[in-house]
C-alpha cells in the first residue's frame, strides 16, 4: 500500500524535540568575530557624518566600517522582476541619506558579542533631519521625494491607469468602499543568524537561515563580483521564515565584511533589531467599486491598489500584481479594471509574507459582497453563491488574467456551511439579537482562492541509492518548517517501494545541491515533490536495466531486499553511480481554494470580540500527509485571525516605529486563539503528478476576511457596515459610536 | 568575575561568570548547550524557558549568578535513558512543531504546567503557555499534545 495520503509522523521532529537541531546560531565558531549594526534611530535625515573614533578605540573592537569603506554596488529588486524603480536601490550600509528606523549606517566588528554591542553605542552619527514620508497616502501626493533624482515615489506599478468610463453600465447596484490590510511583522521565532567564512582558496561559504540558498548564492555573488563558484550559502535548520528569510543587506554585508578582513564573521539579530531590520509584510490600501445587477449578479469590479512598499524597492513593490491577477478571486465577473502602484515611505521594506499579495486580493473582494449582500438586504452567502465560477467551468481565464486549474468553490462553501451549523448559528445569532444582550453574536463567511507557484517556476532534485541499498534524496528545495523531510521522503517511497526510514532528504547547501530555487509562493509539494518523484522513476528505470543484467529480471519487485541486493552487487562492480538521476520539474501555478467561517463574540459595550470558531475548508489539491497538511493549515489560519483581530505594525508621524518589540506588537498566545476546525477536501490539478497544489499560505486567505466579516456581522443591527482591521477593541468601539452618533 | 555551582541536567556545574551573564548563554555558550533557544530580548517569547528546581523560568530573565545553587534542567535532559520523555513524545505524535524553533520552551513549560495541574482543561492549557510563542502552529496542536500527555500520565 502506498504511503502517500496517510499520516505519517514526521522524520525531523527527534532533532527538534531533543534540543540537538541544528540553527546557525548554534555553530560553536569560536574564532569568528562578531558582527554588530549600527542602525538609523531616524526615519529620513542627511547623514552629515558618522565619527567612529571612539568606537574603534572601545576594547576588544576589531573594525568599524562606514559607507565610506564600501566597494560594492546597491541592492536592488530582484532582476526576474520587472518593471520595478531602478533608482530605488539600497546601499548596503546608508552613506548620505537614512530611509528609515532601523537602517545600518555603521558596522562594528568585535571580539565578542557584549564589546560589540558596547562600541555600537559609541559610534557617532551626525543626523540632519529631512520631511519624514510615513504613509503610502502621503507618498503618493509626490510632495517629500525619498529618491528625488527618481522623480517620483512610485517604485512599481500593476494593472493599467486607464479607466473605461463605461465599466459599470448596467449595473442597478454600485457599493464602494476602502480595504486597509494592515501591516505585519513577519515574526519567525527564530531571529536571523548569519556566519560567513573565507577558505584558502578563497571560497566564501555563507550559513543562513534561508528559504532560497541557491538564489542567494548568485545574490552574493553578483553584489560581491565574485564567480558563484566562489560562494557556498548553506541553510541549515531554520526557525520559520514566513516569506521574509531571504537575501537582505545583512547576509551579504557578512560576506563583505569576512572577506575584507579575511576573518570567519558572525551576527545574531536581537528580536527588536527583527522587528525593524526583517522586511515586513502586507500594507496596503485597496479602494474597490463592485457593480451588480439587482438580482445580485456582478458585473463589474474596480480595484485601486496603493501598496506601500517601505523604503526601498524590494520584492513588495511586486506584490500589486499578484493582488490585481487574483482579483476575481472566486467569482466570474465579466469586466474587472485594475490600478496598482506601490510608493516608497520611510518604513521598513515591504516583502513577501504567508500570503504575499493575493490575501489582499480576497480581502477586498469579501468585503465587497458582504456590502453588496447588506445593499440588496440579502444572505452574503447567498450573493457569494450566485456569482461562484461553476464547477464544469476549468480551466477558466479570469478577466483579471488568472487561468485557473481546477476547482469546486460552489462545494467547498457548502461544506463549511454544513460543518460550521450555519443555520443554528443564525438561530442563536437571532435570539440574542431579540434579547439584546451586550455580547452579540457575529458570522462571517469567506470563500477564497489563492495561487501557488504563482509565477510558474522550476526546481531541482536527484535521488541517489547507497551501497547500503538506501535512498538519498536531494531537492532544491528549502525548508523552514514544511516537513520536507518527511513528505518528500513519502514521494520517493511511493516509487522505489523503499520505507521512509531509508530514505533520507537533503537539502540547502549549494555545493552538495547543484541547483534550486527554494521555498516561497507554496510551491515546494508541488514542484519539489514532482522533481524527486521524477529522479526516483528515473532510478526506477536505471534499477531495471542494472537488474535485468544482474538478476535475470528487467521487472524485479520494488522492495528493500532487492534494492539492498542490487546496490550491493553495483558498489561490488563500481556501478552505483548507475543508480543516480536526477531531474527538474516545471509547471504552471496551481489554484488552492476553499471557504472560511468565522464566529465571533462581540461586546457591544467595549468593543472587545472574542474569535469563539473559525472553520475552514481547504483545498489543496491531492494530498500527500493530512497531518502536515493540517498543521500548515492551523498556522496560516492564526496568522490570517492575527491580522484581522490584533496585529498591525504601526508607526508614528514622524516614521518611529510604535510596534518593534514583542511586547508591544500584538503576536498572539496561544490564550488569544481558539481551537481550528479543519474540513478536508481534495480536487486534484491536472498540473503536476501528484496533483498536489500548495497549502502554506491558503490559511491566511480565507481567515482574515471570515473574521473581519463576523465581527461587522454582529455590529449590524446597529447600522454598522465596515470596521477596519484589527476588527477589535478601539476600532469596534469607535464604529459603534460612529453609527449611533 | 563571579563563582557560581549550578546542577544542570543532573550534572553540578562550576564556572566563573560575569555579573551581567543571563543564565540562558551560560547555558548555551559556557555549557555548550544550545537545545535552549533565544527568541526575543523582552521576556515575551517563552523559547528559553527551562526549570529552575522543577519551575518553568525564562532563562534569559534570569541572571546566572541566581541560578547559584540551584539544579536546572534544559531540553537536553528530558529525555531519560534516550527514551522521550511523555510530554516530547506527543509533541512528536500530535505534530505540535513544525520549524522547532519554539519547541524547547515549550515542551518544559508543558512539562511545568503538568507538574502544578495534572489534568487541565483546553482553557487552563492555553492560559498557562501564555507566555509561549508559536508562529508556525497556530497552537492548536501544542494545545492537543498537552492534552495527550496529560491522559498518558494520568
Amino acid at each position: 500500500m502506498s504511503v502517500l495520503g496517510n499520516r505519517v509522523l514526521r522524520k525531523e521532529d527527534a532533532r527538534f524535540l531533543r534540543g540537538e537541531a541544528s540553527y546557525v546560531e548554534n555553530m560553536p565558531m569560536e574564532d569568528a568575530l562578531h558582527v554588530t549594526f549600527v542602525r538609523s534611530l531616524l526615519a529620513h535625515a542627511r547623514i552629515d557624518g558618522v565619527d567612529t573614533s571612539a568606537a574603534e578605540a572601545a576594547p576588544d573592537v576589531v573594525a568599524v566600517l562606514t559607507a565610506a569603506d564600501l566597494d560594492v554596488g546597491t541592492f536592488g529588486p530582484p532582476p526576474h522582476l520587472h518593471g520595478l524603480n531602478a533608482a530605488m536601490t539600497r546601499p548596503l550600509i546608508a552613506g548620505e541619506v537614512v530611509r528609515f528606523v532601523g537602517e545600518i549606517v555603521a558596522v562594528v566588528v568585535a571580539k565578542s558579542r557584549a564589546a560589540g554591542a558596547d562600541a555600537a553605542e559609541l559610534v557617532m552619527v551626525d543626523y540632519d533631519p529631512l520631511p519624514v514620508v510615513a504613509s503610502a497616502a502621503e507618498a503618493a501626493k509626490d510632495e517629500v521625494l525619498l529618491f528625488p533624482e527618481a522623480g517620483t515615489n512610485v517604485a512599481g506599478r500593476a494593472g493599467s491607469p486607464e479607466h473605461d468610463e463605461a465599466l459599470f453600465e448596467g449595473c442597478d447596484v454600485v457599493v464602494s468602499g476602502t480595504l486597509i490590510s494592515p501591516r505585519m511583522a513577519p515574526c519567525p521565532l527564530e531571529p536571523r543568524s548569519v556566519v560567513a567564512t573565507v577558505d584558502d582558496d578563497g571560497l566564501l561559504t555563507v550559513w543562513t537561515p534561508s528559504q532560497t540558498p541557491h538564489h542567494d548564492r548568485f545574490g552574493i555573488a553578483g553584489m560581491l563580483g565574485l564567480d558563484p563558484a566562489q560562494v557556498r550559502v548553506v541553510s541549515p535548520d531554520v526557525g520559520g521564515g514566513f516569506g521574509a528569510k531571504q537575501l537582505s543587506t545583512e547576509e551579504l554585508l557578512l560576506g563583505w565584511v569576512a572577506r575584507r578582513l579575511g576573518r570567519p564573521v558572525r551576527w545574531t539579530e536581537t528580536r527588536s533589531e527583527s522587528m525593524v531590520a526583517l522586511h515586513h509584510g502586507r500594507s496596503m490600501q485597496l479602494d474597490f467599486t463592485l457593480g451588480a445587477t439587482r438580482e445580485g449578479k456582478v458585473l463589474a469590479y474596480r480595484v485601486d491598489i496603493l501598496a506601500d512598499a517601505g523604503a526601498y524597492a524590494v520584492l513588495g513593490s511586486f506584490l500589486p500584481n499578484l493582488t490585481g491577477l487574483m482579483a476575481s478571486a472566486v467569482y466570474a465577473i465579466p469586466r474587472i479594471e485594475i490600478d496598482g502602484r506601490s510608493v516608497v515611505t520611510n518604513t521598513t521594506p515591504i516583502t513577501s509574507f504567508r500570503g504575499a499579495g493575493r490575501p489582499e486580493a480576497t480581502q477586498t473582494i469579501e468585503r465587497a459582497m458582504d456590502l453588496l449582500a447588506a445593499e440588496l438586504g440579502e444572505d452574503p452567502v447567498e450573493v457569494r453563491r450566485r456569482n461562484l465560477i461553476p464547477a464544469d467551468a476549468f480551466p477558466y481565464k479570469t478577466a483579471s488574467g488568472a487561468t485557473y486549474d481546477s476547482g469546486d468553490y460552489e462545494r467547498a462553501l457548502d461544506l463549511v456551511l454544513e460543518a460550521a451549523g450555519y443555520d443554528e448559528l443564525r438561530e442563536e445569532q437571532r435570539h440574542r439579537r431579540e434579547q439584546g444582550v451586550p455580547l452579540q453574536l457575529g458570522i462571517g463567511v469567506s470563500a477564497y482562492i489563492e495561487i501557488s507557484n504563482p509565477v510558474g517556476e522550476t526546481e531541482y532534485g536527484d535521488v541517489e541509492i547507497t551501497a547500503e541499498g538506501t535512498a538519498i534524496v536531494r531537492t532544491g528545495s528549502c525548508v523552514h518548517g514544511q516537513s520536507h523531510e518527511t513528505t518528500f521522503a513519502q514521494i520517493v517511497s511511493d516509487r522505489l517501494g523503499l520505507p521512509i526510514e531509508k530514505i533520507d532528504v537533503h537539502k540547502g547547501d549549494t555545493a552538495e545541491i547543484p541547483k534550486g530555487t527554494g521555498t516561497y509562493g507554496s510551491k515546494s509539494t508541488q514542484l519539489g515533490g514532482s522533481a524527486v518523484r521524477g529522479a526516483a522513476d528515473a532510478v526506477v528505470e536505471q534499477a531495471k536495466a542494472l537488474a535485468a543484467e544482474y538478476l535475470g529480471d528487467a521487472d524485479p519487485d520494488l522492495e528493500p531486499a532487492m534494492w539492498a541486493d542490487l546496490a550491493a552487487r553495483a558498489a561490488a562492480d563500481g556501478r552505483l553511480g548507475e543508480l543516480k538521476a536526477s531531474h527538474e520539474f516545471t509547471s504552471p501555478p496551481s489554484f488552492p481554494f476553499g471557504a472560511h467561517l468565522a464566529v465571533v463574540e462581540v461586546d457591544v459595550e467595549t468593543g472587545k470580540v472574542d474569535l469563539l470558531r473559525l472553520v475552514a475548508v481547504d483545498d489543496a489539491g491531492t494530498v500527500v500527509n493530512p497531518l502536515v497538511v493540517e498543521g500548515q493549515v492551523h498556522g496560516g489560519v492564526a496568522i490570517g485571525a492575527a491580522q484581522a483581530l490584533y496585529e498591525a505594525y504601526s508607526y508614528d508621524e514622524d516614521g518611529t516605529p510604535l510596534t518593534s518589540t514583542f511586547v508591544n506588537y500584538a503576536f498572539p498566545s496561544a490564550a488569544d486563539l481558539p481551537s481550528w476546525e479543519f474540513v478536508e477536501m481534495e480536487t486534484p490539478t491536472p498540473n503536476n503528478p501528484l496533483g498536489a497544489k500548495g497549502i502554506g499560505e491558503s490559511g491566511t486567505m480565507g481567515s482574515t476576511p471570515a473574521v473581519q466579516s463576523a465581527v461587522v456581522d454582529a455590529l449590524s443591527p446597529f447600522g454598522v457596515r465596515h470596521v477596519d482591521m484589527p476588527v477589535n477593541g478601539e476600532n469596534v468601539w469607535r464604529a459603534l459610536q460612529a453609527a449611533q452618533a | 568575575m563571579t563563582k557560581v555551582a549550578i546542577t544542570v541536567n543532573g550534572e553540578r556545574r562550576e564556572a566563573e561568570v560575569e555579573p551581567r551573564q543571563l543564565l540562558v548563554y551560560f547555558l548555551r555558550n559556557q555549557l555548550g548547550l544550545t537545545g535552549t533557544n533565544v527568541g526575543c530580548d523582552t521576556s515575551s517569547c517563552g523559547a528559553c524557558t527551562v526549570l529552575v528546581d522543577g519551575e518553568s523560568v525564562k532563562s534569559c530573565t534570569v541572571f546566572a549568578v541566581q541560578a547559584d545553587d540551584t539544579e536546572v534542567t534544559t531540553i537536553e535532559g528530558l529525555a531519560e535513558n534516550g527514551e522521550l520523555h511523555p510530554v516530547q513524545q506527543a509533541f512528536h505524535e500530535q505534530h505540535a512543531l513544525q520549524c522547532g524553533y519554539c519547541t524547547p520552551g515549550f515542551v518544559m513549560a508543558a512539562v511545568s504546567l503538568l507538574r502544578e495541574n495534572p489534568s487541565p482543561t483546553e482553557e487552563e492549557i492555553r492560559l498557562g503557555l501564555e507566555g509561549n510563542l508559536c508562529r508556525c502552529t497556530g497552537y492548536h496542536n501544542i494545545v492537543k499534545a498537552v492534552q495527550a500527555a496529560a491522559e498518558a500520565g494520568s
